[in-house]
């Protein structure tokens, strides 16, 4: 019974063989995370800033954008950009499509956390940094923003390695990341083996991640 | 239009309404060189509103103010370099969390009058200095008292070399036991000819500092003159009222 269960899930000669695509994918995976965290951060937080100026018609389009890609499965979004945005013209490769729209949907949730760090600022924060002389961009940029990270970076922190996770929706659309490898392997092999083997490897990926999360989180608890 | 060319600070005609809330209704007021102009009046009478026109942290409606003869209101006036010279003082501190002492009252002399690191904290440990504070100067806000909140606050003003300073309440938020702190710093400025504005309820600080008290009532100047006359025998009963109801 336990050699059984032994020989369905820990294989090593299935491990051993389809190890090299495991650790293809590994690092795959690591590049379409750091490129969503990057892209996505980046993009909310311009969001923010953009949405600080409290322009009618702009703040609208950003809040209706948003609440879109809140909505919407990070999948559903995938599958649009590769499989229905080729029938109008605009072609991309699965790993694009999956890097943009879990990009994006980041973006979405970081701007909301940005922009509910900026309004948790104080008024007084800008009346002060104003009444110095500082502009409305100097005053966001010095005053506001350094705040406003501080109280965004642990709800930022878990939005982040949610979203990163999703890394694993790629395998619908043939990107090599960890589950297609792990997938594959296992389609070809007839045994899960792989399937362990790619579970490991988010493990070795992730676990860190979410340690490293709650170290943030502790580190940057709001003290004042 | 004919104004005060000695004046550092002259609001005319100001007027300022919330939606359909009409805060000022026509408020005059002249501030010349080393004058300390103290201003009392019940609460939502206008008084801190009056202070943030005077740097525009609120639009007036109407009137005008200048400040040495310059119209702040005018519409290519560059309203941060104005804000430079006008120091601003608020009941609630405000200092910035995120910086040290050094850091709050090096900001806008790096950012916005320009100076070089060095220049701009050797011009902020002046400054710290001179509210007592130098020893503080690698302090957060959260590690400082009440009082020395407000000091800092207080150096982070004159570090800019401020032609008039506004003081909204500035001893309201805090401790009886450290307003003496921040009244003793506000003397010294005023020793050393510091035109200042000071919204408070400090009435002995305003019978020994002030030069002219003024009452505001329901958005207009109701009465001024010097402390004396004004605390101890105003026109109006109302302002008997006031000072008794406050001095008790
Ligand atoms: N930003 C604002 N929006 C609406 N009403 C305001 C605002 N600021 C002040 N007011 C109102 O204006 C009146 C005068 O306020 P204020 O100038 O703060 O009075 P004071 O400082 O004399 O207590 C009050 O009735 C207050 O509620
Ligand atoms: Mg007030």
């Amino acid at each position: 019974m336990f050699e059984r269960l032994a020989d369905t899930f820990f294989n090593w000669q299935i491990m051993g063989q389809y190890f090299p695509k495991i650790v293809e994918g590994f690092f795959l995976t690591i590049e379409l995370a750091l490129a969503v965290v990057v892209a996505g951060i980046a993009t909310g937080l311009l969001l923010a800033i953009v949405r600080a100026f409290r322009i009618g018609v702009v703040n609208f389009l950003i809040v209706a954008a948003v609440d879109v890609l809140r909505a919407l499965p990070p999948l559903v979004i995938i599958i649009m950009f590769y499989f229905a945005l080729p029938t109008v013209g605009v072609r991309m490769s699965a790993f694009v499509a999956t890097w943009l729209a879990l990009a994006l949907v980041l973006a979405a949730f970081a701007e909301e956390i940005f922009w509910a760090g900026i309004l948790a600022v104080p008024r007084g924060q800008w009346e002060a940094a104003r009444s110095t002389g500082l502009s409305f961009l100097q005053t966001l940029r010095f005053v506001v923003l350094p705040q406003a990270v501080r109280i965004t970076i642990p709800p930022l922190t878990n939005r982040t390695i949610a979203i990163t996770k999703g890394t694993a929706l790629g395998a619908v659309v043939a990107v090599g990341e960890i589950l297609y490898q792990a997938q594959s392997a296992y389609s070809f092999s007839y045994n899960p083996s792989p399937l362990t083997l790619g579970a490991i490897a988010y493990l070795v990926l992730f676990l860190p991640v979410v340690y490293l999360g709650r170290w943030v989180e502790t580190r940057f608890a709001w003290k004042r | 239009m004919s104004h005060d060319q000695a004046a550092i600070l002259e609001v005319r005609g100001l007027h300022k309404s919330f939606g359909s809330l009409e805060v000022l209704k026509g408020v005059d007021l002249v501030v010349r060189p080393r004058e300390l102009v103290f201003v009392i009046g019940p609460s939502g009478s206008g008084k801190s509103t009056l202070l943030r026109c005077c740097n525009r942290l609120e639009e007036p409606n109407a009137g005008s103010i200048r400040i040495e003869g310059v119209d702040i209101l005018a519409p290519r006036v560059d309203i941060n370099a104005v804000r430079q010279r006008i120091g601003m003082v608020f009941q609630s501190f405000n200092l910035y969390p995120h910086l040290n002492a050094l850091g709050n009252v090096t900001l806008a002399l790096r950012k916005v009058a320009g100076k070089p690191r060095e220049q701009a904290e050797a011009a902020a440990m002046q400054a710290l200095a001179r509210v007592g504070l130098a020893e503080k100067a690698k302090s957060y806000p959260n590690e400082l008292s009440g009082g020395q909140q407000q000091r800092v606050a207080i150096a982070r003003a004159i570090a800019l070399e401020p032609v008039v300073m506004l003081f909204d309440e500035p001893t309201s938020a805090l401790d009886p036991e450290l307003v003496g702190s921040v009244l003793a710093v506000m003397r010294e400025l005023r020793e050393s000819g510091m035109t200042m504005v000071v919204v408070s309820h400090e009435m002995r600080f305003a019978r020994s500092a002030a030069d002219r008290v003024i009452f505001m009532d329901h958005g207009r100047i109701l009465e001024e003159g010097p402390p004396a006359q004004l605390f101890n025998a105003p026109d109006h009963p109302r302002i008997r009222e006031f000072i008794a109801s406050i001095e008790h």
